[in-house]
């Protein structure tokens, strides 16, 4: 069977400017991801992860090299055709959650389905789906302020997953969690990439994550230093 | 799509639109309620002025110039007979004016001395009060203004001077009979009024009068004669210069308060979008497109606008009512400055002023809730997700 790829990214350069000078985040980066691969891009603070997944995002893009995402050459789309990519093909989950104050766990949830012009009914069944998944049924018209860290979280899973992307990013996902929680997410992620045919990349320094991912990028001073696969990760 | 979105912001996030609508439905009461006192100050000019002085029009003697007291002296004749039906009817009432001067505790004080026919009831004058006092030689009517300038009350005597038809001077005792409550002071500040049949007794001049004011809902006669008919738009034609010629004022004051109003407003949308730019980062990390986001925002900024309306309408629109209905005491009196200002101002909301405050307040809300949306949306979507300040 032949692989799909998923991220292919040849000599990528960022640099972003400082003063009257630059800083390069992100140089000679080379990365290739196939579809339904559960990989980790792991460094200490600066060392170009989020920005890398940003760039993998459509939400930033490169200085100098090749992006290629889900088949679409990253440099060559409008603000547009990304966030078209986005909305269909791609989920995220952020470290500090994002799920919109006002919404209940439903209609965070639902946001996605709406801004892809899901009908109702199909909604509130992937909705629902969704959230079951995350194991947050009981909760579906709390507010995130009424929620805990861990609630708030898995919601931001169930609305990253709910139109079921193709490819899903997640920056720094547990590092607001405690051990019990983030082992409780990274269990729902790593159950849902071996039940759907969904691609993950996470960006994290999390220790208590590593041990689920199938291969470790290992960046430094923007770099990749390391790409091991994993042969035996934790698994749900 | 976009209007569901932006319902559900909008009823999810019941503080802020609260405070949002509030401090707009306070912007459009503001805007409406003094403007509709400037106008109301403007509207009761031109209505005292109808109520009190003009009715529904009057017939001058041709020489009769009421601007010019140097023509008094020639301006007065036998009415018309035409004329005269009106005032047999008691469908109007003659005056004769003619120059004077009063004695009041010992000084000189030049007046305008009117007679006027007791009995009428066209104009909103205390002329009754003239015909109840048979034993006084002269009762004479004053405004309230004039009393206070002459230090005059009710019961004083004062020696009256005139130049009769025979141009020779005669004076005369006088007695005050009352004092009347005008805001109208060209009735009032240097005038004195006293009964018709009196007047042209004093002047030597039987039935003559120098105009006659008829009746609002009378139709100007065919043959007046050589007196000359002037209708009401003649007769306020300087009230109406007057409020043409302050129509710049009246737009600059309308301007600053929108212009007040309007930053009132830009404050609490300003400050709303702009802590809402991680949501819009997130919005954007979702897929959604910068021209939708803006035009999320600008829309509930467009449902802001709706519900302050409604709200003010809720709120505001009896309090309006109710000035509208029972006016507001001023502090102060302003004829003596020569001033036709009421002494319980009412406001006049015209369909004009609501619907142009309306639509312009809108306008406002919707360009306050645009022009920062799109700014944040010009962000890199990373800068908005991590609520980065704008520049």
């Amino acid at each position: 069977m032949e692989n799909k790829n998923v991220i292919s990214i040849k000599n990528l350069f960022k640099r972003f400017p400082v003063g009257g000078d630059y800083f390069t985040a992100l140089q000679e980066v080379n990365l290739e991801l196939i579809e339904g691969e559960f990989i980790g891009l792991v460094g200490p603070s600066g060392s170009g992860k989020t920005t890398l997944l940003n760039i993998i995002g459509g939400l930033d893009s490169a200085t100098e090299g090749i992006v290629s995402v889900l088949g679409n050459s990253m440099e060559k789309t409008s603000h547009n055709e990304r966030a078209e990519i986005r909305r269909k093909h791609m989920g995220f989950i952020f470290q500090s959650y994002n799920l919109l104050p006002v919404y209940s766990v439903f209609e965070n949830v639902e946001l996605p389905l709406i801004l892809n012009n899901i009908e109702k009914a199909e909604r509130e069944k992937k909705v629902s789906q969704a959230i079951e998944w995350v194991g947050l049924s009981d909760k579906k018209n709390s507010k995130p302020a009424d929620m805990s860290g861990g609630e708030c979280q898995r919601t931001a899973i169930a609305r990253a997953i709910v139109h079921e992307p193709a490819l899903l990013l997640a920056d720094e996902p547990t590092a607001n969690l405690d051990a019990k929680n983030s082992h409780n997410i990274m269990n729902i992620l790593s159950k849902l990439n071996s039940e759907i045919s969904t691609s993950f990349v996470f960006a994290t320094h999390d220790e208590k994550i590593m041990e689920y991912l199938r291969r470790i990028i290992h960046l430094e001073d923007g770099k990749i230093i390391n790409d091991e696969n994993i042969s035996k990760p934790k698994s749900a | 799509m976009l209007f569901n979105i932006a319902i559900k912001n909008l009823l999810g996030a019941k503080l802020r639109t609260g405070l949002n609508v509030f401090v707009t439905s306070i912007s459009f009461f503001l805007v409406i309620f003094v403007s509709g006192m400037y106008d109301g100050m403007r509207e009761y000019a031109k209505n005292i002025t109808i109520e009190t002085e003009v009715a529904g029009g009057t017939y001058w003697h041709p020489e009769y110039d009421s601007m010019d007291p140097r023509t008094f002296e020639d301006s007065h004749s036998i009415i018309p007979t035409q004329i005269k039906k009106l005032i047999d009817q008691n469908n109007a009432f003659g005056v004769l004016a003619c120059q004077a001067s009063i004695y009041p505790n010992g000084r000189i004080m030049p007046v305008i001395m009117k007679g006027i026919t007791p009995y009428q009831n066209i104009v909103n004058m205390p002329t009754n009060v003239l015909s109840q006092h048979n034993d006084i030689n002269i009762p004479v009517l004053i405004g309230n203004g004039m009393a206070k300038n002459a230090n005059l009350k009710v019961g004083d005597t004062f020696t009256i001077r005139w130049l009769d038809a025979d141009r020779t001077y005669d004076a005369d005792e006088g007695t005050i009979v009352h004092i009347m409550e005008t805001e109208n002071f060209k009735l009032d500040l240097g005038h004195i009024w006293i009964p018709l049949s009196k007047a042209q007794s004093m002047l030597v001049m039987e039935n003559e009068a120098t105009y006659v004011t008829y009746a609002k809902e009378l139709s100007m006669i065919k043959n007046s004669g050589d007196w000359v008919h002037h209708n009401v738009e003649y007769m306020i034609r300087d009230m109406e210069a007057l409020i043409k010629a302050d129509e710049p004022g009246a737009q600059v004051m309308y301007s600053i308060l929108l212009t007040l109003a309007a930053m009132g407003i830009f404050n609490a949308q300003v400050l709303s979008i702009f802590r809402r730019r991680k949501e819009i980062g997130t919005l954007m990390a979702l897929g959604m497109t910068r021209s939708r986001v803006v035009g999320l925002f600008t829309l509930e900024g467009g449902l802001n606008a709706f519900l302050a309306g409604i709200f003010s309408l809720i709120l505001f629109g009896p309090v309006l009512f109710y000035f509208g209905i029972n006016g507001i005491p001023l502090p102060m009196d302003y004829t003596e400055m020569g001033m036709l200002v009421a002494k319980r101002l009412v406001p006049v909301y015209s369909i004009r002023l609501i619907i142009s405050t309306t639509i312009l307040i809108s306008i406002i809300v919707i360009v306050v809730s645009y022009i920062p949306s799109r700014k944040i949306t010009k962000m890199k979507p990373t800068d908005a997700l991590r609520g980065r300040a704008v520049t």
